[in-house]
Protein backbone atom coordinates (compact mmCIF):
# COMPACT_ATOMS: atom_id res chain seq x y z
CA UNK A 1 0.00 0.00 0.00
CA UNK A 2 1.28 3.55 -1.03
CA UNK A 3 0.62 7.07 0.81
CA UNK A 4 1.98 9.77 0.42
CA UNK A 5 4.02 11.56 2.79
CA UNK A 6 4.02 15.41 1.47
CA UNK A 7 5.35 16.23 -1.67
CA UNK A 8 8.99 14.60 -1.87
CA UNK A 9 8.29 11.50 0.30
CA UNK A 10 6.18 8.21 -0.32
CA UNK A 11 5.32 5.44 2.30
CA UNK A 12 5.41 1.86 1.33
CA UNK A 13 3.25 0.07 4.04
CA UNK A 14 3.61 -4.01 3.64
CA UNK A 15 1.86 -4.72 6.70
CA UNK A 16 0.59 -3.91 10.25
CA UNK A 17 2.48 -5.86 12.86
CA UNK A 18 6.10 -6.06 14.27
CA UNK A 19 6.94 -9.36 13.30
CA UNK A 20 10.48 -11.17 12.13
CA UNK A 21 9.22 -12.08 8.80
CA UNK A 22 7.37 -9.11 7.49
CA UNK A 23 10.81 -7.42 8.72
CA UNK A 24 12.61 -9.68 6.15
CA UNK A 25 10.20 -8.63 3.58
CA UNK A 26 10.95 -5.16 4.73
CA UNK A 27 14.44 -4.88 4.13
CA UNK A 28 14.80 -7.35 1.16
CA UNK A 29 12.07 -4.10 -0.99
CA UNK A 30 14.82 -1.96 0.68
CA UNK A 31 17.81 -3.48 -1.23
CA UNK A 32 15.77 -3.52 -4.37
CA UNK A 33 14.61 -0.35 -4.24
CA UNK A 34 18.72 1.29 -3.67
CA UNK A 35 18.89 0.42 -7.27
CA UNK A 36 16.45 3.27 -8.85
CA UNK A 37 18.20 6.87 -9.24
CA UNK A 38 14.90 8.16 -8.35
CA UNK A 39 14.90 7.04 -4.97
CA UNK A 40 17.16 9.60 -2.81
CA UNK A 41 17.12 7.37 0.05
CA UNK A 42 15.15 5.33 2.14
CA UNK A 43 14.20 4.61 6.12
CA UNK A 44 13.26 0.85 6.31
CA UNK A 45 11.44 0.59 9.72
CA UNK A 46 9.27 -2.23 11.30
CA UNK A 47 6.55 -2.80 8.39
CA UNK A 48 6.75 0.26 6.12
CA UNK A 49 9.46 1.88 4.22
CA UNK A 50 9.52 5.65 3.64
CA UNK A 51 10.72 6.75 0.37
CA UNK A 52 12.02 9.95 -0.54
CA UNK A 53 12.44 11.38 -4.18
CA UNK A 54 13.66 14.49 -5.26
CA UNK A 55 10.37 16.20 -6.80
CA UNK A 56 12.39 18.38 -9.28
CA UNK A 57 13.10 14.86 -11.21
CA UNK A 58 10.31 12.86 -10.42
CA UNK A 59 7.19 12.99 -10.11
CA UNK A 60 4.66 11.31 -7.28
CA UNK A 61 3.50 8.85 -10.47
CA UNK A 62 6.23 7.94 -11.59
CA UNK A 63 7.25 7.42 -8.07
CA UNK A 64 4.76 5.20 -7.55
CA UNK A 65 5.33 3.46 -10.96
CA UNK A 66 9.03 2.86 -9.90
CA UNK A 67 7.72 1.24 -6.70
CA UNK A 68 4.74 -1.22 -7.13
CA UNK A 69 7.47 -2.63 -9.96
CA UNK A 70 9.94 -2.88 -7.50
CA UNK A 71 7.64 -4.99 -5.23
CA UNK A 72 6.24 -6.73 -7.99
CA UNK A 73 10.15 -8.00 -7.85
CA UNK A 74 9.92 -8.96 -4.11
CA UNK A 75 9.25 -12.83 -3.98
CA UNK A 76 8.27 -14.29 -0.64
CA UNK A 77 11.33 -16.27 -1.16
CA UNK A 78 13.95 -13.30 -1.04
CA UNK A 79 16.18 -12.94 1.10
CA UNK A 80 18.81 -10.19 2.09
CA UNK A 81 22.18 -11.67 3.21
CA UNK A 82 22.38 -10.13 6.59
CA UNK A 83 25.73 -9.82 8.61
CA UNK A 84 25.94 -11.24 12.14
CA UNK A 85 27.54 -9.01 14.14
CA UNK A 86 28.73 -10.39 18.08
CA UNK A 87 28.63 -7.46 20.46
CA UNK A 88 30.41 -8.00 24.05
CA UNK A 89 28.33 -6.91 26.68
CA UNK A 90 29.52 -6.44 30.47
CA UNK A 91 25.81 -7.17 32.11
CA UNK A 92 25.47 -6.16 36.33
CA UNK A 93 24.94 -3.17 37.87
CA UNK A 94 28.41 -1.73 37.47
CA UNK A 95 27.23 -0.69 33.68
CA UNK A 96 23.82 -1.49 33.66
CA UNK A 97 22.25 0.78 36.26
CA UNK A 98 18.71 -1.43 36.15
CA UNK A 99 20.44 -4.79 36.08
CA UNK A 100 19.26 -5.36 39.45
CA UNK A 101 16.08 -3.92 39.44
CA UNK A 102 14.93 -5.94 36.32
CA UNK A 103 16.08 -9.25 38.02
CA UNK A 104 14.00 -8.42 40.72
CA UNK A 105 11.02 -7.50 38.80
CA UNK A 106 11.27 -9.83 36.83
CA UNK A 107 11.77 -12.28 39.48
CA UNK A 108 15.06 -13.69 37.81
CA UNK A 109 18.33 -14.48 39.13
CA UNK A 110 21.31 -12.74 37.31
CA UNK A 111 22.50 -15.38 35.56
CA UNK A 112 19.19 -16.34 33.90
CA UNK A 113 18.70 -12.49 33.00
CA UNK A 114 22.19 -12.56 31.30
CA UNK A 115 20.86 -15.91 29.86
CA UNK A 116 17.74 -14.84 28.27
CA UNK A 117 18.79 -11.46 27.16
CA UNK A 118 22.03 -13.16 25.27
CA UNK A 119 21.08 -16.36 24.19
CA UNK A 120 18.84 -15.19 20.91
CA UNK A 121 19.95 -13.63 17.72
CA UNK A 122 18.18 -10.08 17.20
CA UNK A 123 17.88 -8.44 14.10
CA UNK A 124 18.04 -4.71 13.56
CA UNK A 125 14.27 -3.55 12.76
CA UNK A 126 15.20 -0.45 12.34
CA UNK A 127 17.32 2.63 13.30
CA UNK A 128 16.26 5.51 14.59
CA UNK A 129 16.05 7.96 17.87
CA UNK A 130 19.49 9.15 17.73
CA UNK A 131 22.17 8.32 14.99
CA UNK A 132 22.67 4.75 15.16
CA UNK A 133 20.54 3.16 17.21
CA UNK A 134 19.42 0.31 16.49
CA UNK A 135 15.71 -1.26 17.35
CA UNK A 136 16.65 -5.08 18.09
CA UNK A 137 13.81 -7.40 18.48
CA UNK A 138 12.25 -9.73 19.52
CA UNK A 139 12.99 -9.93 23.19
CA UNK A 140 12.68 -13.48 25.30
CA UNK A 141 8.67 -12.84 26.53
CA UNK A 142 9.81 -12.87 30.08
CA UNK A 143 12.15 -10.09 29.50
CA UNK A 144 9.18 -7.49 28.81
CA UNK A 145 8.99 -4.70 30.34
CA UNK A 146 7.42 -1.18 30.25
CA UNK A 147 9.55 1.66 29.50
CA UNK A 148 10.25 3.54 33.19
CA UNK A 149 7.94 6.19 34.40
CA UNK A 150 10.43 8.43 34.39
CA UNK A 151 12.81 8.90 31.59
CA UNK A 152 16.71 9.18 32.51
CA UNK A 153 18.58 12.67 31.41
CA UNK A 154 21.05 11.23 30.56
CA UNK A 155 21.79 7.80 29.38
CA UNK A 156 25.58 6.82 28.86
CA UNK A 157 27.01 6.07 25.34
CA UNK A 158 27.22 2.25 25.28
CA UNK A 159 24.51 1.34 27.31
CA UNK A 160 22.63 -1.72 26.13
CA UNK A 161 18.93 -1.72 27.50
CA UNK A 162 15.54 -2.80 26.95
CA UNK A 163 11.83 -1.91 26.59
CA UNK A 164 8.56 -3.70 25.51
CA UNK A 165 9.45 -6.44 23.22
CA UNK A 166 12.88 -5.04 21.81
CA UNK A 167 16.26 -4.59 22.87
CA UNK A 168 18.95 -1.50 21.66
CA UNK A 169 22.23 0.60 22.27
CA UNK A 170 22.52 4.04 23.30
CA UNK A 171 25.05 5.36 20.46
CA UNK A 172 25.54 8.27 21.86
CA UNK A 173 25.08 10.28 25.72
CA UNK A 174 21.23 11.18 25.65
CA UNK A 175 17.85 10.97 27.60
CA UNK A 176 16.16 7.25 27.39
CA UNK A 177 13.67 5.37 29.43
CA UNK A 178 15.00 1.83 28.57
CA UNK A 179 16.18 -0.02 31.30
CA UNK A 180 19.99 -0.37 31.42
CA UNK A 181 21.69 -3.87 31.48
CA UNK A 182 25.04 -3.69 30.87
CA UNK A 183 27.55 -1.64 28.57
CA UNK A 184 28.90 -2.16 25.35
CA UNK A 185 32.88 -0.75 24.52
CA UNK A 186 31.85 -0.74 21.06
CA UNK A 187 31.68 2.80 19.37
CA UNK A 188 28.22 2.66 17.59
CA UNK A 189 28.27 6.19 16.05
CA UNK A 190 31.68 7.87 14.99
CA UNK A 191 30.98 11.16 12.53
CA UNK A 192 34.10 11.69 11.22
CA UNK A 193 35.02 7.60 10.02
CA UNK A 194 34.20 6.57 6.84
CA UNK A 195 31.95 3.78 8.33
CA UNK A 196 29.39 6.21 10.60
CA UNK A 197 27.79 3.49 12.01
CA UNK A 198 28.21 0.33 13.53
CA UNK A 199 24.99 -1.62 12.61
CA UNK A 200 22.82 -0.87 9.23
CA UNK A 201 18.95 -1.96 9.33
CA UNK A 202 18.17 -5.66 8.60
CA UNK A 203 22.06 -7.03 10.63
CA UNK A 204 21.83 -9.79 13.01
CA UNK A 205 23.19 -9.62 16.62
CA UNK A 206 24.16 -11.56 19.15
CA UNK A 207 25.17 -10.37 22.43
CA UNK A 208 28.53 -12.21 24.40
CA UNK A 209 29.22 -11.93 28.03
CA UNK A 210 31.92 -10.58 29.19
CA UNK B 1 37.09 35.44 5.30
CA UNK B 2 34.90 37.32 8.31
CA UNK B 3 35.03 37.27 12.33
CA UNK B 4 32.03 36.78 14.10
CA UNK B 5 32.38 39.24 17.00
CA UNK B 6 29.74 39.06 19.23
CA UNK B 7 26.55 36.45 19.45
CA UNK B 8 23.20 35.74 21.04
CA UNK B 9 21.33 33.73 19.43
CA UNK B 10 21.27 29.99 17.98
CA UNK B 11 23.99 30.41 14.85
CA UNK B 12 24.82 26.99 12.71
CA UNK B 13 26.70 26.34 9.86
CA UNK B 14 23.74 24.82 7.15
CA UNK B 15 23.77 23.67 3.64
CA UNK B 16 20.95 22.21 1.81
CA UNK B 17 21.20 18.97 3.72
CA UNK B 18 22.54 15.79 4.81
CA UNK B 19 20.98 13.06 2.42
CA UNK B 20 21.50 9.27 2.84
CA UNK B 21 21.65 8.93 6.25
CA UNK B 22 17.99 8.60 7.22
CA UNK B 23 17.90 4.83 7.53
CA UNK B 24 20.66 4.87 10.43
CA UNK B 25 18.84 7.42 12.43
CA UNK B 26 20.61 11.18 11.21
CA UNK B 27 17.98 13.45 10.00
CA UNK B 28 18.74 15.63 7.26
CA UNK B 29 19.26 18.97 9.08
CA UNK B 30 20.00 21.81 6.48
CA UNK B 31 18.17 25.74 6.58
CA UNK B 32 14.88 25.81 8.32
CA UNK B 33 13.88 28.15 5.38
CA UNK B 34 15.32 26.37 2.41
CA UNK B 35 14.15 29.21 -0.03
CA UNK B 36 15.88 31.86 1.99
CA UNK B 37 18.83 29.95 2.04
CA UNK B 38 18.74 28.89 -1.74
CA UNK B 39 18.11 32.96 -2.38
CA UNK B 40 21.06 33.72 0.02
CA UNK B 41 23.54 31.70 -2.24
CA UNK B 42 21.64 32.84 -5.77
CA UNK B 43 22.32 36.87 -4.89
CA UNK B 44 26.06 35.94 -4.78
CA UNK B 45 25.93 33.37 -7.68
CA UNK B 46 27.53 30.06 -5.27
CA UNK B 47 26.62 26.89 -6.19
CA UNK B 48 23.35 25.77 -5.07
CA UNK B 49 24.74 23.83 -2.34
CA UNK B 50 26.92 26.49 -0.63
CA UNK B 51 26.81 26.34 3.15
CA UNK B 52 25.69 29.84 4.98
CA UNK B 53 25.11 30.75 8.70
CA UNK B 54 21.55 30.38 9.82
CA UNK B 55 20.84 32.89 12.93
CA UNK B 56 18.11 32.10 14.77
CA UNK B 57 16.59 33.22 18.78
CA UNK B 58 19.29 36.08 18.41
CA UNK B 59 21.93 39.01 17.15
CA UNK B 60 25.30 38.22 15.64
CA UNK B 61 27.42 40.63 14.80
CA UNK B 62 30.61 39.81 12.63
CA UNK B 63 33.69 41.89 11.35
CA UNK B 64 34.87 41.44 7.90
CA UNK B 65 39.09 40.20 7.27
CA UNK B 66 38.52 41.01 3.50
CA UNK B 67 36.80 42.91 1.23
CA UNK B 68 34.08 40.57 0.20
CA UNK B 69 30.66 40.22 -0.55
CA UNK B 70 27.60 38.83 1.51
CA UNK B 71 23.99 38.64 0.95
CA UNK B 72 21.60 37.91 3.80
CA UNK B 73 18.12 36.43 3.43
CA UNK B 74 15.08 34.94 5.60
CA UNK B 75 12.62 37.03 8.49
CA UNK B 76 12.97 39.16 11.37
CA UNK B 77 16.37 40.91 10.85
CA UNK B 78 17.50 43.83 9.99
CA UNK B 79 21.23 44.22 8.63
CA UNK B 80 23.49 47.35 9.52
CA UNK B 81 27.06 48.41 9.63
CA UNK B 82 26.40 51.04 12.07
CA UNK B 83 26.46 54.27 8.96
CA UNK B 84 24.04 52.20 6.56
CA UNK B 85 21.32 49.84 7.05
CA UNK B 86 21.30 46.82 4.26
CA UNK B 87 17.91 45.74 3.16
CA UNK B 88 17.55 41.79 3.78
CA UNK B 89 17.29 39.98 -0.10
CA UNK B 90 19.85 41.67 -1.36
CA UNK B 91 23.67 41.29 -2.01
CA UNK B 92 26.28 44.23 -0.61
CA UNK B 93 30.00 44.96 -0.78
CA UNK B 94 31.79 44.77 2.65
CA UNK B 95 35.09 46.16 2.83
CA UNK B 96 38.02 44.44 5.10
CA UNK B 97 37.42 45.71 8.72
CA UNK B 98 34.05 46.90 8.26
CA UNK B 99 31.31 45.45 11.30
CA UNK B 100 27.89 43.82 10.03
CA UNK B 101 25.13 43.51 12.80
CA UNK B 102 22.38 41.74 12.32
CA UNK B 103 19.60 43.38 14.55
CA UNK B 104 16.68 41.43 15.56
CA UNK B 105 13.34 42.92 14.80
CA UNK B 106 9.15 41.13 14.35
CA UNK B 107 8.27 38.96 11.45
CA UNK B 108 10.21 35.79 11.38
CA UNK B 109 12.94 33.68 13.13
CA UNK B 110 15.54 33.20 11.05
CA UNK B 111 18.45 34.71 8.86
CA UNK B 112 20.44 33.66 6.20
CA UNK B 113 24.04 35.08 6.18
CA UNK B 114 25.96 34.14 2.92
CA UNK B 115 29.24 35.17 1.66
CA UNK B 116 30.40 35.09 -2.44
CA UNK B 117 32.07 31.61 -2.82
CA UNK B 118 30.05 29.94 0.19
CA UNK B 119 32.03 29.51 3.67
CA UNK B 120 34.61 26.73 3.92
CA UNK B 121 33.76 24.44 6.90
CA UNK B 122 34.60 20.83 7.34
CA UNK B 123 32.19 17.80 5.32
CA UNK B 124 30.63 15.24 7.78
CA UNK B 125 29.29 12.42 6.21
CA UNK B 126 28.95 14.79 2.59
CA UNK B 127 27.13 17.75 4.30
CA UNK B 128 28.35 21.24 5.76
CA UNK B 129 25.06 20.88 7.89
CA UNK B 130 25.21 21.23 11.43
CA UNK B 131 23.28 19.17 13.76
CA UNK B 132 24.14 19.40 17.37
CA UNK B 133 21.93 17.01 19.02
CA UNK B 134 24.21 14.34 17.48
CA UNK B 135 27.40 15.92 17.74
CA UNK B 136 27.87 16.87 13.75
CA UNK B 137 29.89 20.63 13.94
CA UNK B 138 29.15 22.83 16.50
CA UNK B 139 26.70 25.93 17.66
CA UNK B 140 29.23 29.25 16.22
CA UNK B 141 30.51 31.33 18.95
CA UNK B 142 32.28 34.91 19.11
CA UNK B 143 35.88 34.93 17.96
CA UNK B 144 35.35 32.20 15.41
CA UNK B 145 36.88 32.99 11.89
CA UNK B 146 35.30 31.84 8.66
CA UNK B 147 36.90 30.79 5.93
CA UNK B 148 35.25 30.99 2.30
CA UNK B 149 35.72 29.64 -1.02
CA UNK B 150 36.88 32.09 -3.99
CA UNK B 151 33.81 33.87 -5.49
CA UNK B 152 32.38 32.40 -8.59
CA UNK B 153 32.91 35.95 -10.30
CA UNK B 154 34.50 39.58 -9.84
CA UNK B 155 33.43 41.38 -6.40
CA UNK B 156 31.61 44.27 -8.09
CA UNK B 157 29.46 42.05 -10.05
CA UNK B 158 28.02 39.89 -7.00
CA UNK B 159 27.22 43.14 -4.81
CA UNK B 160 24.04 44.65 -4.86
CA UNK B 161 21.95 42.23 -6.80
CA UNK B 162 18.09 41.55 -5.84
CA UNK B 163 17.01 39.46 -8.29
CA UNK B 164 14.69 37.21 -6.37
CA UNK B 165 11.47 37.29 -5.74
CA UNK B 166 9.95 37.00 -2.22
CA UNK B 167 7.11 34.74 -1.23
CA UNK B 168 4.34 35.48 0.69
CA UNK B 169 6.16 35.41 4.35
CA UNK B 170 2.98 36.65 6.86
CA UNK B 171 2.01 36.63 10.10
CA UNK B 172 -0.86 34.87 9.16
CA UNK B 173 -0.05 32.21 6.47
CA UNK B 174 -2.38 29.77 5.21
CA UNK B 175 0.06 26.89 5.16
CA UNK B 176 -0.76 23.89 2.19
CA UNK B 177 -0.97 20.12 3.23
CA UNK B 178 -1.27 17.10 1.86
CA UNK B 179 -2.95 14.04 4.11
CA UNK B 180 -0.60 12.02 5.90
CA UNK B 181 -1.06 8.05 6.00
CA UNK B 182 -2.90 8.28 9.23
CA UNK B 183 -5.19 11.46 8.39
CA UNK B 184 -7.99 8.19 8.65
CA UNK B 185 -6.69 7.81 12.41
CA UNK B 186 -9.08 10.97 13.08
CA UNK B 187 -12.66 12.04 13.65
CA UNK B 188 -14.69 14.00 10.53
CA UNK B 189 -14.28 16.23 13.83
CA UNK B 190 -11.13 16.36 14.25
CA UNK B 191 -10.40 16.78 10.32
CA UNK B 192 -12.98 19.85 10.61
CA UNK B 193 -10.82 21.08 13.84
CA UNK B 194 -7.43 20.96 12.07
CA UNK B 195 -8.46 23.16 9.10
CA UNK B 196 -10.71 25.18 10.08
CA UNK B 197 -9.12 26.56 13.69
CA UNK B 198 -6.38 29.15 13.61
CA UNK B 199 -3.00 27.83 15.50
CA UNK B 200 0.05 29.14 16.87
CA UNK B 201 3.74 28.57 17.56
CA UNK B 202 4.10 27.92 21.41
CA UNK B 203 7.56 29.49 22.40
CA UNK B 204 9.09 26.22 22.96
CA UNK B 205 10.38 25.78 19.06
CA UNK B 206 13.44 24.64 17.91
CA UNK B 207 15.52 23.26 14.85
CA UNK B 208 13.58 20.00 16.09
CA UNK B 209 10.08 20.63 15.81
CA UNK B 210 7.44 23.28 16.32
CA UNK B 211 5.27 22.51 18.75
CA UNK B 212 1.71 24.24 18.03
CA UNK B 213 -1.31 25.70 20.14
CA UNK B 214 -5.08 25.32 19.68
CA UNK B 215 -8.12 23.71 19.34
CA UNK B 216 -7.09 19.90 20.72
CA UNK B 217 -7.79 17.15 17.66
CA UNK B 218 -9.73 14.33 18.04
CA UNK B 219 -8.72 10.92 17.23
CA UNK B 220 -10.94 7.89 16.22
CA UNK B 221 -8.37 5.26 16.28
CA UNK B 222 -6.40 5.36 19.97
CA UNK B 223 -3.48 2.58 18.85
CA UNK B 224 0.06 2.82 19.13
CA UNK B 225 1.32 3.66 16.24
CA UNK B 226 4.18 1.35 15.25
CA UNK B 227 7.20 3.45 14.23
CA UNK B 228 7.66 4.64 10.95
CA UNK B 229 9.61 7.16 8.99
CA UNK B 230 8.76 10.70 8.49
CA UNK B 231 10.25 13.65 6.96
CA UNK B 232 10.48 17.61 7.34
CA UNK B 233 6.35 18.96 7.70
CA UNK B 234 5.19 15.92 8.83
CA UNK B 235 2.66 16.82 11.54
CA UNK B 236 2.08 14.61 14.21
CA UNK B 237 -0.96 14.30 16.91
CA UNK B 238 0.49 12.96 20.45
CA UNK B 239 -2.42 12.07 22.61
CA UNK B 240 -3.23 15.84 24.20
CA UNK B 241 -4.18 16.50 20.59
CA UNK B 242 -1.96 19.85 19.78
CA UNK B 243 -0.03 19.24 16.39
CA UNK B 244 3.82 19.11 16.62
CA UNK B 245 5.93 20.05 13.00
CA UNK B 246 8.63 18.16 12.27
CA UNK B 247 11.51 20.89 11.52
CA UNK B 248 14.98 20.47 9.94
CA UNK B 249 16.78 18.43 12.35
CA UNK B 250 13.71 16.58 13.33
CA UNK B 251 14.33 12.65 13.85
CA UNK B 252 13.74 10.28 11.15
CA UNK B 253 11.47 7.93 12.49
CA UNK B 254 8.37 8.33 14.98
CA UNK B 255 5.41 7.00 16.90
CA UNK B 256 2.42 9.23 16.63
CA UNK B 257 -0.10 9.46 13.91
CA UNK B 258 0.67 11.99 11.19
CA UNK B 259 -2.71 14.38 10.09
CA UNK B 260 -0.96 16.01 7.36
CA UNK B 261 2.44 16.78 6.00
CA UNK B 262 3.64 20.60 4.97
CA UNK B 263 4.06 20.49 1.52
CA UNK B 264 7.99 22.15 0.39
CA UNK B 265 6.56 25.01 -0.82
CA UNK B 266 5.04 25.98 2.64
CA UNK B 267 7.83 24.85 4.69
CA UNK B 268 9.88 28.44 4.45
CA UNK B 269 6.21 30.49 5.54
CA UNK B 270 5.56 28.48 8.14
CA UNK B 271 9.23 27.83 9.39
CA UNK B 272 9.04 31.93 10.11
CA UNK B 273 5.96 32.03 12.22
CA UNK B 274 6.49 34.09 15.18
CA UNK B 275 6.00 32.34 18.76
CA UNK B 276 2.58 33.23 20.20
CA UNK B 277 1.80 35.74 17.20
CA UNK B 278 1.78 34.32 14.35
CA UNK B 279 -1.99 33.30 13.03
CA UNK B 280 -1.27 29.81 11.48
CA UNK B 281 -4.01 27.86 9.16
CA UNK B 282 -3.65 24.83 7.11
CA UNK B 283 -5.26 24.15 3.82
CA UNK B 284 -5.52 20.54 1.99
CA UNK B 285 -3.83 20.61 -1.70
CA UNK B 286 -2.34 17.46 -3.54
CA UNK B 287 0.61 15.96 -4.15
CA UNK B 288 0.56 17.11 -7.64
CA UNK B 289 -0.57 20.83 -6.81
CA UNK B 290 2.03 21.07 -4.31
CA UNK B 291 5.02 19.54 -6.75
CA UNK B 292 3.70 22.09 -9.46
CA UNK B 293 4.40 24.93 -6.64
CA UNK B 294 7.09 24.08 -5.80
CA UNK B 295 9.28 23.57 -9.22
CA UNK B 296 7.68 26.90 -9.90
CA UNK B 297 9.42 28.66 -6.90
CA UNK B 298 12.59 26.93 -7.21
CA UNK B 299 12.82 27.84 -10.83
CA UNK B 300 14.67 31.41 -10.27
CA UNK B 301 17.38 28.60 -8.59
CA UNK B 302 18.37 26.74 -11.26
CA UNK B 303 18.35 23.43 -8.76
Amino acid sequence: MLKPLGDSSILIQLGDAIDPALNQRVHALDAILQTSPAVTETVPAYCTILVHYNPLVTTYNQIKNIIEEKISLLDDATHRPSRRLEIPVLYGSASGLDFEAVATTLTLSPSELIRLHSEREYTVYMMGFTPGFPYLGILNEKLTLPRMSTPRTRVPAGSVAIAGSQTGIYPVDSPGGWHILGHTPLKLFDPTSDNPFLFSPGDTVKFIPT
Amino acid sequence: MLEITELTGIATIQDSGRRGFNKFGVPTSGAMDWYAYQAANSLLNNPTNSAVIELGLGELTFRALRNTVISVTGAGYEVENYIWTFPLWTSFYVRAGWTVRLKKTSGGNWAYIAIAGGFDSPVIMNSRSTYLRGGIGSALKAGDVLQSFPPTADLLKLAARDHVPLIPYSQTPTIDVIPAPQADWFTPEGIRTFYESEYTLSPSFDRMGYRLQGSPIEKAITKELISEGMTMGSIQIPADGQPIVMMADAPTTGGYPKIANVTRASLPLLAQCEAGVSKIRFRETTVELAQEKYRTICHPFGI
